[in-house]
Formats: C-alpha cells, sequence, structure tokens
C-alpha cells in the first residue's frame, strides 16, 4: 500500500533520514521505534509532505506521493497526526471535527466517520462545545486522532501518541489503534514507547540515526537479543 | 452650536464610520488571517471609485448597480494580487517583516503611478446619481442618503459576512487558517487558496464601500491614501474616525 | 570572528575615504551643470537615506513619514531667515534640534505599537504636519517661501555661480551621515539593534534599554534628515509644503536603502549611486507629460526587490568578494 524507496531528507544540509525503505501493506500496524533523533518523526513528515525528501520515492496505492503537495496528499487517503498534534486551540471540539470532513461535500460522507469517532472515544462526545484548547492532554490526542480520521483515510499516521499523556489514557489509546485497524484501516506508528506499541503492531523497523537499523514482525523484534537490551530494558 | 447641530454632525460622522468600517473590516480580515497589513488598501478603494465611475461614464451605470460588479470585480483582483505577490512575500528569509511592508506598500505606489498615467492626476465626480445630493429628514435631522444607503449596505455586508464565517465551511476554514496555517494541510485545505479567497473578501469588501463613496467623493488618482489613513485608525481601534482631519477630500 | 569584524570595519573605513577623496575630485574634471546638479541630489540621497536607514535599517522601525522632518529643516531655516534674517546655519541646527524633539516626542508612544502600526502612524502624522503647514498663512502656506538671494557666501550660504559649494556641502553630510552609521554599527545600540531584530523574547528582556535607542536612533536619524532639509532650502531656494513635506520624499528617502539594502551600511550609498541618477535621467526624458512614471518605477522597483532580493544588491557585491577569496 505505501512503499518508500530510499528516501533521504535533510534539513538546511543536515540529513534527518537517509536511504530509508519501508512498507506498509493493507491492514497492517507497522510500528517505527528508535532512540530520539534517530528520525522517526521526519519519516512521517517526509511520508505526509509536510517535508520532501531529497532524493528517493514514496509510492501511496501505486502512484508516486513524494514532492505532492501536503493537502493533496491528505486528500488521497493518509491522514497524519503530529507530534504536537496541531488542533485549533480556540475552535471548538465540533469545529475540529467538522473541518477534518472538509473534503467532503455530502453530510452522509461527513457523519458516517463520526460514529466510529465517538465509539473509540465516548468522553468527546461529552465536550463537543468546549473549546479545543480548554481539553486534557490525552483528551486532545483523541481529537486528534478523531479529527484524523474525519478525513476518511486509508493509512492513519501517527507521531509518539502516547507523549505527555497520563498511563491510564495511553493504554486507551493503543487500544483505540487497534480498533482502528479492525475498522479497514491501515496504520504506520511511531513510537519511543517500544513494549507497549509492539503489543499491538503486526511488523516493526528500528531506526538508528536516520537509518533502517533492524526489521522484521513484532514478535521478531520482540524476542531478537539486542533489542531486548538496548531498548526493552531487559 | 446647538443640540441639533452636534446631533447632526454625529448622525453624519456615525454614517461615514460605517463606511471606513466596511474598509477597515476587509484590511482586518487579512491582517487577521495571515498577520499581513495590505498598505495597497487604499489604492483597492481608489481602483474601486474609478471603476465605479468609468461604469457610469461609459455605460450610464448607476452606482449602485455597478456596487456588485465592482466588488467581484475587487474580488478577483484581490486574490490576484495574493497569488502573484503576497504569497512570495510572505516566504522571504531575509528582512521579513520589511518585505511585507514594501511588497504591499510598492504595490500601491505601483497602482497610483498608472492611475496617474493613464487617468490623469484630474478630480472626477459621478456627476448624477439615483441617490446623489438627496437629502432625508428623520425628527428634524438631515441625512444624505448616498450615505445612508451606504450604512445601511456596510451593515447588510457585516451581517452577511458574519455568518459567512461563522456558518459555512469555508468560513470554518478561514477561521482554521487563521488560527494556524500550518495545520490546515492535515485536513486536507490548501492554505494558499485560504489566503487567496480571503485576499478577495478583503478587497471585495472594499470594493463594495468604493462604488459607494463614489456617489458623493472626488475620485483622483491619491483618493485612495485618505480614506486608507482614516480605515486603518478605524481598524487600530480607536473610535469611527470621522473629525475632521480625515475628510479632506471635500463631499460635492 | 572578532579580528574579522574588526578588519572588515577598517577596510570599510579606508574604502569610504578614498571613495570621498574620489568623489571631491570629480567636479575639477565633469563642469557640465546639469551633471552637477544630478551629482549634488544624489549626495543628498545618500546622506538621508542613511540616516533613514539609522532608524528603519538598523533600528528595525521602517518609518514612511520621513518627509516631515525632512521639512521642518527646509521650513525653519528658511522661516528664521526670511522672518528674522537669522543666518542659515543656525536655521539648520535649530532644524535639526526641532526634528529631533519631535522624532522623540512620535517615538515615545509610538514605539509601543507592533511593526505595522508604527509605519501606518509615521505616514499619517507626516500627511497631517503637511497639511497644516499648507494651511499656515504665516508660513506662506500652500504657496510656500521664497528665499531672497542676498549674494553668493558662505554666511549666507547661498550660491547662485557655481553649484560646487553646495556639491562639497552634500559630500561632507553623506561622509557624516556614514561616519555615523559606521560607528553605530560597533557600538552598543548596534549591538542590542542586531541582538534584538527578528527576535521579540530577545527585545523583551532588553525592553527598556532598547527603548531608549531606539529613542536615540529616532533623535539621530531626524537630526540627519532635517539638516538635509535644510540644505535643500539653500540649494532650490524655494520651498512649498508639497516640494519640501510631500511623500515623494519619505518615499525617496527609503528606496535608496531598500534599493541598496536596508540595514546595511553601504546600502544607502549604493542604491543612491544607482537610483537617483536613473529617476533624474527618465525624467528629463519623458518630460512632464508622463506624470505618474516615476511612481511606476519606484513602486515596481520597491516590489521586485523586497520579493526577488530582500537583502538588497549589496549582497551582490559581498558574495562576488567572497568568491573571489577563495
Amino acid at each position: 500500500m505505501l512503499s518508500g524507496r530510499e528516501v533521504t531528507t535533510a534539513y538546511h544540509g543536515l540529513v534527518a533520514i537517509s536511504a530509508v525503505s519501508l512498507e506498509v501493506a493493507k491492514g497492517e500496524i507497522v510500528c517505527v521505534a528508535g532512540a530520539n533523533g534517530a528520525g522517526k518523526s521526519t519519516l512521517l513528515k517526509t511520508i505526509a509532505g509536510a517535508e520532501r525528501p531529497r532524493s528517493g520515492t514514496i509510492t501511496f496505492d501505486g502512484a508516486r506521493i513524494d514532492g505532492m503537495a501536503q493537502h493533496m496528499i491528505t486528500a488521497r487517503g493518509i491522514a497524519y497526526v503530529p507530534e504536537n498534534r496541531r488542533l485549533f486551540p480556540r475552535l471548538s471540539v465540533r469545529d475540529n471535527l467538522r473541518l477534518g470532513s472538509y473534503l467532503y461535500r455530502s453530510e452522509a460522507d461527513r457523519d458516517e466517520p463520526l460514529a466510529l469517532v465517538f465509539k473509540l472515544f465516548p468522553r468527546l462526545s461529552e465536550r463537543l462545545e468546549q473549546r479545543a484548547e480548554t481539553l486534557s492532554g490525552g483528551e486532545q490526542q483523541m481529537l486528534a486522532i478523531s479529527r484524523a480520521l474525519m478525513t476518511r483515510p486509508r493509512l492513519l499516521m501517527l507521531d509518539e501518541p502516547s507523549q505527555g499523556i497520563m498511563p491510564k489514557l495511553v493504554d486507551e489509546i493503543f487500544a483505540a489503534v487497534k480498533r482502528i485497524r479492525d475498522a479497514g484501516m491501515t496504520v504506520l506508528i511511531v513510537e519511543q514507547r517500544m513494549a507497549e506499541c509492539l503489543e499491538i503492531a503486526d511488523r516493526a523497523y528500528i531506526l538508528q540515526t536516520g537509518r533502517v537499523l533492524m526489521q522484521g514482525s513484532a514478535s521478531e523484534i520482540k524476542t531478537n537479543p539486542d533489542v531486548r537490551k538496548a531498548y526493552l530494558g531487559l | 452650536m446647538t443640540a441639533e447641530t452636534i446631533i447632526q454632525s454625529l448622525a453624519s460622522g456615525l454614517l461615514m464610520g460605517l463606511l471606513y468600517g466596511l474598509i477597515a473590516v476587509g484590511l482586518a480580515l487579512i491582517f487577521g488571517l495571515m498577520d499581513v497589513v495590505n498598505f495597497a488598501h487604499g489604492e483597492f478603494l481608489m481602483i474601486a471609485m474609478y471603476a465605479t465611475f468609468f461604469l457610469f461614464a461609459f455605460f450610464a451605470l448607476d452606482p449602485l448597480l455597478s456596487a456588485p460588479l465592482v466588488a467581484a470585480a475587487l474580488f478577483l483582483f484581490g486574490a490576484v494580487v495574493y497569488l502573484l505577490v503576497v504569497r512570495f512575500a510572505v516566504r522571504a528569509k531575509a528582512n521579513a517583516g520589511m518585505v511585507q511592508i514594501f511588497s504591499t506598500f510598492g504595490l500601491a505606489i505601483v497602482m497610483r503611478g498608472f492611475a496617474q498615467f493613464f487617468f490623469t492626476p484630474d478630480y472626477r465626480s459621478v456627476t448624477h446619481s439615483w441617490l446623489g445630493g438627496k437629502t432625508v429628514s428623520i425628527a428634524g435631522i438631515f441625512l444624505p442618503v448616498p450615505q445612508l444607503v451606504g450604512a445601511l449596505v456596510s451593515i447588510a455586508a457585516f451581517v452577511a459576512l458574519y455568518f459567512f464565517i461563522n456558518r459555512t465551511d469555508f468560513g470554518r476554514a478561514l477561521e482554521a487558517t487563521r488560527e494556524d496555517a500550518g495545520a490546515v494541510a492535515l485536513v486536507g485545505i490548501d492554505k494558499n487558496r485560504v489566503f487567496a479567497l480571503g485576499w478577495g473578501l478583503g478587497a471585495a469588501l472594499v470594493g463594495l464601500a468604493g462604488a459607494i463613496m463614489a456617489i458623493f467623493f472626488y475620485i483622483y488618482p491619491d483618493v485612495g491614501a485618505w480614506h486608507w489613513a482614516a480605515s486603518a485608525a478605524c481598524s487600530v481601534r480607536l473610535p469611527a474616525a470621522s473629525s475632521s482631519v480625515w475628510s479632506k477630500p471635500p463631499p460635492h | 570572528m572578532d579580528t574579522s569584524f574588526a578588519q572588515r570595519r577598517r577596510r570599510d573605513l579606508i574604502v569610504a575615504v578614498c571613495l570621498a577623496a574620489i568623489a571631491a575630485l570629480v567636479p575639477l574634471f565633469v563642469k557640465d551643470v546639469y551633471v552637477q546638479n544630478i551629482m549634488v541630489l544624489t549626495l543628498m540621497y545618500a546622506a538621508l537615506s542613511q540616516s533613514w536607514n539609522i532608524l528603519s535599517g538598523y533600528c528595525g522601525q521602517i518609518s514612511l513619514g520621513h518627509a516631515l522632518y525632512f521639512g521642518l529643516g527646509a521650513y525653519t531655516t528658511a522661516l528664521l531667515f526670511t522672518k528674522f534674517g537669522v543666518l542659515p546655519w543656525f536655521g539648520m541646527l535649530g532644524g535639526g534640534l526641532i526634528s529631533a524633539a519631535i522624532a522623540m516626542a512620535l517615538g515615545y508612544p509610538c514605539f509601543r505599537l507592533r511593526g505595522h502600526y508604527f509605519v501606518i502612524a509615521t505616514i499619517v502624522i507626516a500627511e497631517i504636519a503637511l497639511l497644516l503647514f499648507q494651511n499656515w498663512d504665516w508660513a506662506g502656506a500652500a504657496l510656500g517661501i521664497d528665499i531672497p538671494i542676498r549674494r553668493d557666501s558662505w554666511l549666507t550660504f547661498q550660491f547662485t555661480r557655481s553649484k560646487l559649494p553646495y556639491f562639497y556641502f552634500a559630500l561632507v553630510l553623506a561622509c557624516v551621515a556614514w561616519l555615523v552609521t559606521w560607528w553605530l554599527e560597533d557600538s552598543k545600540w548596534g549591538y542590542w539593534w542586531r541582538a534584538v531584530k527578528d527576535n521579540p523574547d530577545a527585545a523583551e528582556s532588553l525592553g527598556v534599554v532598547v527603548f531608549n535607542s531606539k529613542m536615540g536612533a529616532a533623535a539621530v536619524s531626524a537630526f540627519l534628515t532635517a539638516v538635509g532639509g535644510s540644505f535643500y532650502a539653500q540649494f532650490v531656494s524655494y520651498i512649498d509644503p508639497e516640494s519640501v513635506m510631500g511623500f515623494q520624499f519619505s518615499l525617496l528617502m527609503a528606496l535608496p536603502a531598500v534599493l541598496g539594502g536596508i540595514g546595511t551600511l553601504w546600502g544607502p550609498v549604493l542604491g543612491a549611486v544607482i537610483l537617483i541618477p536613473l529617476t533624474e535621467l527618465t525624467r528629463s526624458f519623458i518630460g512632464g507629460s508622463g506624470r505618474g512614471v516615476d511612481l511606476i518605477v519606484y513602486g515596481a522597483l520597491i516590489v521586485l526587490i523586497s520579493l526577488a532580493r530582500p537583502e538588497g544588491l549589496v549582497g551582490l557585491f559581498s558574495r562576488r568578494r567572497k568568491g573571489a577569496v577563495r
């Protein structure tokens, strides 16, 4: 479904990811893990079109998307939830959600993903009229994911959804990710909390200083002795 | 000064204030949306007034009828200005603040120059129109009809704008872009399109004001500079600017 | 870093002395009055733009109302001379001081405004002043003041037979404005301005001292501009509100700096040397019939420079110099 080949991205001449190749098949949950500064976020930004790759190609459902404008990539079915969420803070929860379905004209198309959103995060339905900035960190993350779901994506990309959130809500969010996959979407997730992430993922990539260090099924990665020592602290 | 004259000048000041408010709303819309002051806003007004004048001179079209046409033309003009000039100005890496100011300011100077070149510095006026010169007396206070209609049009435009921004998808997109222009791509909105439409809308509002002001103000290449200053004063939230300092262009 | 900065400054000074010396010799070879006239105006606008650049470029407070100070300088000199017989040199000083005082009085409330509003405020204030002078009967109102010609002398600063004295005065003025800028670059003020530019956080933490330094910059800038205006009144010996306080002066003071490089030492000089001869030549080619053409040229230049080369034309030179070193 999504395939990146030899993707290299640089900021101001500093290479953030270098010749990274990855594949995501339909219906998978793929986890990208690695230490701070390993290039995980850059990888997602590049796929989403927020950064342009210096070289390499990215294809989505067979069509090249590298170099395409970011809003066009969203329109093609890739929803991206950035690390800092980028909600519209002074707009209401309802308006944030409605903006998610901006691309659709008919009310039916707009309401359809709403049912899923309220099933995943019932507490959002109680806060529809509140401004987004008044939500707690965890609720904001839920809203950011929900807004992304409103674009009815085929691929959902999450950057560090657990960051700055109470542990209890983290579990809730990971559970939601699984249910999102069960609803027919594909998920690419970047996480520092590798252990939890590997629990729900099918496959995983480990990045180190901008390169792919290791890849494989989640169970392979989980049982790899080097990973256990270096990343899982076991 | 009797109480009557005070009320009289208050009333006409209020009417003019509403028209200036229409210009200022256009300016504020653009400023709020992308933090750029349109220093050519007065020149937008100037070409709107000239457009009204020429529609009158060549097609005998009354300013009231040409107002929607002028507003539509200004809409296009504003969007084009964004796409050709401002879009590049906001990308500047060096001297960003100065570039933002001088790009639209330079445009203002060019427009004034073209107006002098093609239209000559002569004062023009719409010599006769349905409303021009008419007054109406309400409870002993005489109000000029063009200004009164201008005020009503302004109020209608404010209400329409309010509903447009609060009740439509595009209005919501406008608000979102104003909140975080970098984030709208996440929901598939092209921020350049929103900006272009925002500029178009701001220009259309000033076009509407210009068409009506053409009924009772002289039209000349520098006319925008004056009204611009007045409306800018409004948008710095001074009370409705209609003191004598601002009213240099004499009504006729 | 430190030594290269000091080296650059020394090199700038040497270049400036050489250029000034060459400029001083030019009139010995160029006798044509029309060309001399253009040279005087070029030097004057170099000086004016350099003064404008102190406030607007280095300090980041863009003013589009400097015609106010120019006009005040011209009017103070002309009024003191025609009404009270005071020599222009005192008028020059007086006009400078009045302008500096007014600049500080305006700066006090206006520096608190955000960038865009400051620009608007300067335009509006200059236009109001223009209106006042147009309606001030004692000062000649819209008709202006004819400065009576006595005899050619440095005392009355009047020269009818030759333009050379004006040329040398303009050259000195340009050198002074340049030297003030050169000196400011390495001063405490210059350092603060660099720190504050495009960094509002630094502005907050430096708050009061920066505010005071901006007031200083406004005063210096206005003083020098007024001296330029005073000089201009003597040079043309007839002034009216529109011809010394009109908006085009605010424009013509900003334009060389914008063209050459705003906030740079050499930008205003380079810009004036390119722009002023160019506009004078186009004016004499097109003549009076093409009203508005000058505005179109100025405006188009402003738009093009700010979009295509916001760092100004001096960038071309320094880049080439760096390339040569490599």
